[in-house]
């Protein structure tokens, strides 16, 4: 159950050109949905149970309905901004497969008559920008992105946008607010994009892994993507697993799958053999889980029921040997680094945190300061425009809750217990498997 | 800013009129095929692009640059500002011939990337966003690459070097001119 390839079956080594792409029967299921009324093939993304990829695990076919019926233009946002720290995989499937990005896009623009879409890919990506322009390139040569696509009377063009380094621009207001060339500032919702979104124009933004799905839910139906995963929650997902592990790596796994095994059995547990201490589950802003917590599906509400999210993918494996004050103070600086400084809470909040955590992992911190860091994220929660704020405030909260007494550990002794080896003992890892192939 | 970063800062061309004419005439080639990605009534959404073309071209974004960027796609030079400010990619400072940029989060530091970054400070005797005396150089930390499974990683030059070590490291270094 647990080997079922929908968007690795072709990593690393397979050509990603359009030929060999085609060789395996790429475009077929393009072929097929253009032939298929658009309403039936939401209505599949709906029996699909497809939930979007990015992190809020929200329905697609769902959102796909919130599109005002006679409003035109619409737009389709490509989400390529990988930036939650712990997450990897929207990149492989550009490297690896993106012609399997692009019929997903096509068929996606087909089912809701849109003739427009931008792929927003983070600034850091250069290669897999180019990768994508050769990629699109190839697709208007053979007919598939164009004015007349597959020769029907159907019409899609695609570009390639590149940001500029901001994390807050994963946000699908801030992406759209970067796509129209301005700073990325995260706008009020409601009105959602499906209603206002890229030049006021009703707008779906959806992640590269979520529209890489597509193609399969078009040639075998919902129901099979369904199957493969649980009836509200379909398909597999690509978990990205990182630190401490002896194989880190891209694992594509049915959503369900189980955090535990995924860490001791397919990555093989810790290099050092040391017990894991913590996990996060779902790149950086999901909330910590300890090392005996992790004998949990990964799918989006068992994880929310354990008091943690699914989000992005980013499993991030840390053994006893690491600090967490000093793992949270990284995060934390990380927030601080990326709030775009539009709400005080999250503007004044994230430094602050990040000032207390590092006064506190120097040894010149107070147990004042460490409650104050205990108070500080329930001011940030819910009390800005976007996530980022909760987003900061989680994995603080989760930290003080299940690690305390190293906090208050690093006040009484004045100091990190581990000193210079605060990141842990075991950096030695230098393998990866992405694609099922050792790097 | 430090003494040189202002001497430079004040040396910086204000006005459209100070840039050379050639890298002008680069630029202008450049942006007429960035512009066709946007429905002519949203010119002024090529300004992440148009500033990246720009830099690629004059190396750095003083404000004459700037306001070249925002003058072809028809939007005010503060607009180009605004956004040239908010992306840690821009550089509104003149940096050196390379840049080094290391990440320093989690999955990185749990493999190394902080002692990289460390020995690299050490090595290249400049502290994080500092360029070495003979201009080679521009080390910064930077955020999450999106390379967590391979880590740890660095960019140079936008390049992604991933599994580093800090011999690796070494001999990249050695590599640039």
């Amino acid at each position: 159950m647990s080997d079922i390839f929908i968007l690795t079956k072709r990593w690393p080594k397979k050509d990603p050109s359009i030929a060999g792409y085609r060789a395996d029967g790429g475009y077929r299921s393009l072929e097929k949905a253009l032939s298929m009324r658009p309403e039936e093939i939401v209505e599949q993304v709906k029996a699909s149970n497809l939930r979007g990829r990015g992190g809020a695990g929200f329905p697609t076919g769902v959102k796909w309905t919130f599109l005002p019926k006679d409003t035109r233009p619409r737009y389709l946002c490509v989400n390529a901004d990988e930036s939650e720290p712990g997450t990897c995989k929207d990149r492989y499937i550009i490297e690896y497969d993106p012609h399997m990005l692009v019929e997903g896009i096509v068929i996606a623009c087909y089912a809701l008559d849109i003739h427009l879409a931008y792929i927003y890919i983070r600034g850091e990506f250069a290669k897999q920008a180019r990768a994508l322009d050769r990629a699109l390139a190839e697709a208007r040569a053979a007919g598939f992105v164009g004015p007349r696509v597959a020769g029907r009377d159907f019409a899609v063009e695609i570009h390639v946008t590149r940001g500029a380094g901001a994390y807050i621009c994963g946000e699908e207001s801030a992406l759209m607010e970067s796509l129209e060339g301005k700073k990325g500032y995260p706008r009020f919702k409601p009105p959602f994009p499906a209603i206002v979104g890229l030049w006021g124009k009703p707008t779906i933004i959806n992640n590269v892994e979520t529209l890489s799905n597509l193609p399969f839910i078009v040639e075998h139906g919902g129901a099979a993507f369904t199957a493969i995963g649980m009836p509200k929650s379909g398909g597999t997902r690509l978990f990205c697993v990182s630190g401490n592990v002896k194989r880190p790596g891209i694992y594509e796994k049915p959503v369900q799958y189980n955090l535990k095994k995924l860490i001791f059995e397919d990555c093989g547990g810790t290099p050092s053999g040391r017990p894991v201490k913590a996990v996060i589950p779902g790149g950086s802003s999901s909330p910590v889980l300890r090392g005996d917590e992790i004998d949990v599906s990964m799918e989006f509400d068992a994880l929310k029921a354990a008091g943690t999210m699914a989000g992005s993918g980013g499993v991030i494996v840390m053994d006893d040997s690491v600090c967490m004050v000093r793992a949270l103070s990284r995060i934390a600086m990380f927030y601080a680094e990326e709030s775009c400084g539009q709400c005080t809470p999250c503007r004044q909040g994230t430094p602050w945190m990040e000032q207390l955590l590092e006064k506190i992992e120097r040894g010149e911190g107070t147990l004042r300061d460490v409650e104050i860091v205990e108070q500080l994220p329930g001011n940030i929660m819910g009390q800005t425009i976007c996530a980022l704020g909760d987003a900061a405030a989680m994995p603080v909260q989760s930290f003080l809750k299940k690690f305390r007494q190293e906090f208050v550990d690093h006040v009484e002794r004045r100091g990190c217990p581990q000193g210079d080896r605060a990141w842990g003992a075991n950096r030695e890892t230098r393998e990866a498997l992405i694609g099922g192939v050792r790097q | 800013m430090s003494h040189h970063d202002h001497a430079a800062a004040e040396r910086a061309p204000q006005d459209l009129a100070e840039l050379p004419g050639d890298l002008v005439t680069r630029f202008d080639a450049g942006i007429r095929d960035i512009l066709g990605r946007y429905p002519p009534d949203h010119r002024e959404a090529a300004m992440l692009p148009a500033l990246r073309l720009a830099q690629e071209i004059f190396g750095w974004l003083p404000p004459a640059v700037q306001k070249l960027a925002a003058d072809r796609i028809g939007a005010p030079a503060i607009r180009a500002e605004e956004v040239a400010t908010f992306y840690v990619m821009y550089h509104t400072h003149p940096v050196g011939r390379h840049v080094v940029e290391v990440c320093t989060n989690v999955s990185c530091s749990l493999t190394g990337g902080f002692d990289i970054f460390n020995h690299l400070k050490k090595k290249l005797g400049i502290e994080n966003g500092g360029t070495t005396r003979d201009g080679r150089i521009t080390l910064r930390q930077v955020e999450c690459l999106g390379s967590c499974a391979t880590a740890p990683a660095m960019l140079v030059d936008e390049e992604m070097h991933e599994r580093l070590t800090v011999e690796e490291v070494d001999r990249i270094l050695g590599g640039l001119k």
